[in-house]
């Protein structure tokens, strides 16, 4: 049992990995070595800030979707929906019944191609390729050559999300679709026929990503699960009508270790200002430009929680379709109720994308969707709001204040992988813990300097893997192939640096 | 002889990024044809290599670390391509150029939306410090290519490849080839 980091003071030893490759922003991790040469702390060091919260201050709020959707090229959508439904608010509406699932078509599309992308594009060569394959193979291009056919079917599922989004919104990335009020522009019928053809294909990618990853959970990869992060903490997500698995609406849930909820459900729209603020609240650490949020009544450390797949299907009591609920099952059967293993963020991952393949079959069955009323008009109402909806990797949150000409006084931005910053850190420090002994290291390749303990660069890359199972979107979180070089600084008491060591 | 193709990013969204996953399955084709040796979201590699045939900037320059990579891609790249509007204009990040000075920015984000915990990050080596201004690519190092878009449709950036990797100078006009947002 980990307990997260703590300031690691005067520690005489410091491995840094620079950049970390292979997650979708800007980050390093240092790992630091006691005098003993065992890890005391890991740390993930998030590298970018780009100050959304002080530049939106002023643009109209009718701006926000299109330019808060800038804070992410993975998953504008979620910037995009969370937006307007703050927006819905401000003008005080009900959007149409046909936008509402249209919404929710392009939000369960957004979530099919993002977590293609992080199980296929950025995971998956560490699975197919191993954890000890060369470094410049290691990496979507190593997969099209060494397994051609799984390379083309993810590459292939996550365009299957990317066109849905794209017939809908006019374009793959960023667009300017969603607005307060509903959406700009109904489905047409053949746009209709043409998501409904890609779906058998999907399915059939997305079942066989299923047994693939689970044979691996069963075999090779069945250590990992023990030491990728595994600890209780709090969940939090969405949940629908009964306990439903949700990712756009219903209400708002924390369950502590055990699933009890914590507190009562809120109301996922039209949560107010008040609610909000005594939620949660945001702890900084100097050593990053990710904030940490937490459950605000347990205070940052009881009240650190999960958010993203596997606090989805942790949170929800069932999912409400066939193939979804029999994996979520075969999930709970492998990992208990509440499953605190990190690792299988992944697996969660790839249950949801059969969940929302499931629940696109659905809605394009609703004779609702194709209606051409989609936008509500009204003028400004309200002076205030909050909007919630669940991006692929968690619940996203945009706070507004507005002034009586709707422009923008105030903004706060909570993203989803924030949420999961204490996690990620007690999870490479958890890896790192294991791999990373005093002496001689299993998985060395010889030569060590005998000051240092023997870190092979595929112990690194499991740290590194710690972080990627959180699929963590740092583009988000702050709106804020040849060697792998590793750079191990060894510093004295004071700091000074004794000696210096490249290895590549 | 495989084109030495390198993508970066610098203070952007990852918009072109995945504009250029959305390439789909020409991926499969373009990697008969190019080895890509530096690349956030296709390769661990960590150090930017030499001899770099092609490499795509995406976002602007807004932090000592993207100052000290974007001189070493120039340094060591033949051809540089400002990939998207970030790259070129600074774009959405821009923003923050008209607040007075980076800390300002800063204090919005860590001391007004905080708990009492509230700081500046700071960490010298580790968190990179905020330029005072968001700058486009060719503010800092000489641009070859300009691709714009916010983010480039994956059309646009084949066409420009496609070009590169046939040893031309890819033609920007037109406005498939040139539309900026």
């Amino acid at each position: 049992m980990d307990q997260s980091p703590t300031p690691p003071a005067g520690t005489p030893r410091t491995i840094l990995i620079d950049p970390v490759t292979r997650i979708e922003g800007h980050a390093k991790i240092t790992i630091h070595l006691d005098a003993s040469g065992s890890v005391a702390a890991a740390r993930f060091h998030v590298t970018e800030f780009r100050g959304f919260e002080a530049f939106c201050a002023g643009r109209p709020f009718t701006e926000m979707p299109a330019l808060t959707a800038r804070i992410c090229g993975i998953c504008p959508v979620s910037h995009l929906l969370a937006s307007a439904k703050a927006g819905d608010q401000l003008l005080a509406v009900t959007i149409p019944p046909a936008a509402e699932r249209l919404r929710r078509l392009m939000n369960l599309a957004q979530i099919i191609q993002s977590h293609a992308l992080s199980f296929f594009h950025l995971s998956s060569p560490d699975f197919l390729l191993g954890w000890d394959c060369d470094p410049a193979r290691r990496n979507v291009f190593g997969l099209i050559a060494a397994d051609p056919e799984l390379a083309r079917g993810g590459i292939r599922l996550r365009q299957f999300g990317q066109t849905v989004i794209e017939r809908l919104g006019g374009r793959k990335i960023h667009p300017a679709w969603a607005v307060a009020g509903g959406v700009r522009t109904p489905l047409a019928a053949a746009d209709r026929d043409a998501i409904r053809a890609g779906l058998p294909e999907a399915f059939a990618t997305t079942r066989a990503a299923l047994a693939l990853f689970k044979h691996l959970l069963d075999g090779p990869l069945a250590a990992e699960a023990a030491v990728f992060g595994d600890f209780p903490s709090l969940f939090m997500a969405l949940v629908g009508e009964g306990g439903a698995w949700e990712h756009y609406g219903g209400r708002l849930r924390l369950i502590d270790g055990d699933g009890t909820p914590l507190g009562g459900d809120l109301p996922a729209d039209g949560l107010g200002a008040g609610p909000f603020d005594a939620l949660l609240a945001e702890a900084v650490e100097p050593w990053t430009y990710l904030k940490f949020p937490y459950y605000k009544p347990l205070g940052p450390e009881a009240g650190s929680y999960r958010v993203g797949p596997l606090a989805r299907l942790n949170v929800c009591d069932h999912i409400g379709t066939t193939g979804a609920d029999s994996e979520l099952l075969e999930l709970r059967q492998r990992g208990g109720r509440v499953v605190t293993s990190s690792f299988h963020y992944h697996l969660a991952r790839l249950i949801e994308i059969l969940a929302a393949l499931e629940a696109i079959e659905a809605l394009l069955d609703d004779p609702a969707l194709g209606d051409s009323h989609v936008r509500a008009r009204a003028h400004l109402n309200a002076f205030e709001a909050v909007g919630v909806s669940e991006a692929p990797r968690g619940t996203l949150f945009h706070h507004y204040r507005v002034d009586g000409d709707g422009l923008i006084e105030a903004v706060n931005l909570v993203i989803a992988t924030g949420q999961n910053n204490r996690a990620m850190n007690r999870t490479i420090t958890q890896i790192a813990r294991h791999h990373i002994q005093a002496g001689p290291s299993a998985g060395a390749e010889g030569g060590a300097e005998t000051a240092l303990p023997e870190i092979a660069e595929a112990l690194l890359n499991r740290v590194e893997a710690g972080i990627r199972c959180f699929d963590p979107c740092l583009s988000c979180s702050t709106h804020a192939a040849g060697e792998m070089p590793l750079h191990v600084q060894l510093l004295g008491p004071g700091g000074e640096l004794l000696r210096e060591r490249w290895r590549s | 002889m495989k084109l030495r193709l390198a993508t970066v990013w610098l203070t952007g969204c990852s918009g072109c990024h995945m504009s250029f996953l959305d390439l789909d399955e020409w991926l499969i084709e373009l990697a008969a044809l190019v080895e890509v040796v530096f690349s956030p979201i296709a390769s661990d590699v960590k150090t930017y290599p030499e001899h770099v045939d092609v490499a795509l900037v995406e976002g602007g320059v807004g932090t000592s670390d993207n100052l000290a990579l974007i001189r070493q891609v120039r340094q060591h790249t033949r051809v540089l391509v400002a990939f998207g509007d970030c790259a070129i204009t600074s774009n959405v990040p821009g923003l923050r150029n008209s607040h007075p000075g980076a800390d300002t920015v800063l204090e919005r984000a860590y001391l007004q939306l905080s708990d009492s915990s509230g700081c500046l990050p700071q960490a010298p080596g580790i968190v990179p410090e905020l330029l005072e201004q968001v700058l486009p690519v060719q503010a800092v190092v000489p641009v070859d290519v300009y691709l714009p878009g916010c983010p480039p449709p994956a059309a646009r950036i084949r066409a420009v490849l496609e070009a590169l990797l046939r040893g031309e100078t890819p033609v920007m006009e037109g406005a498939e080839l040139i539309r900026f947002g």
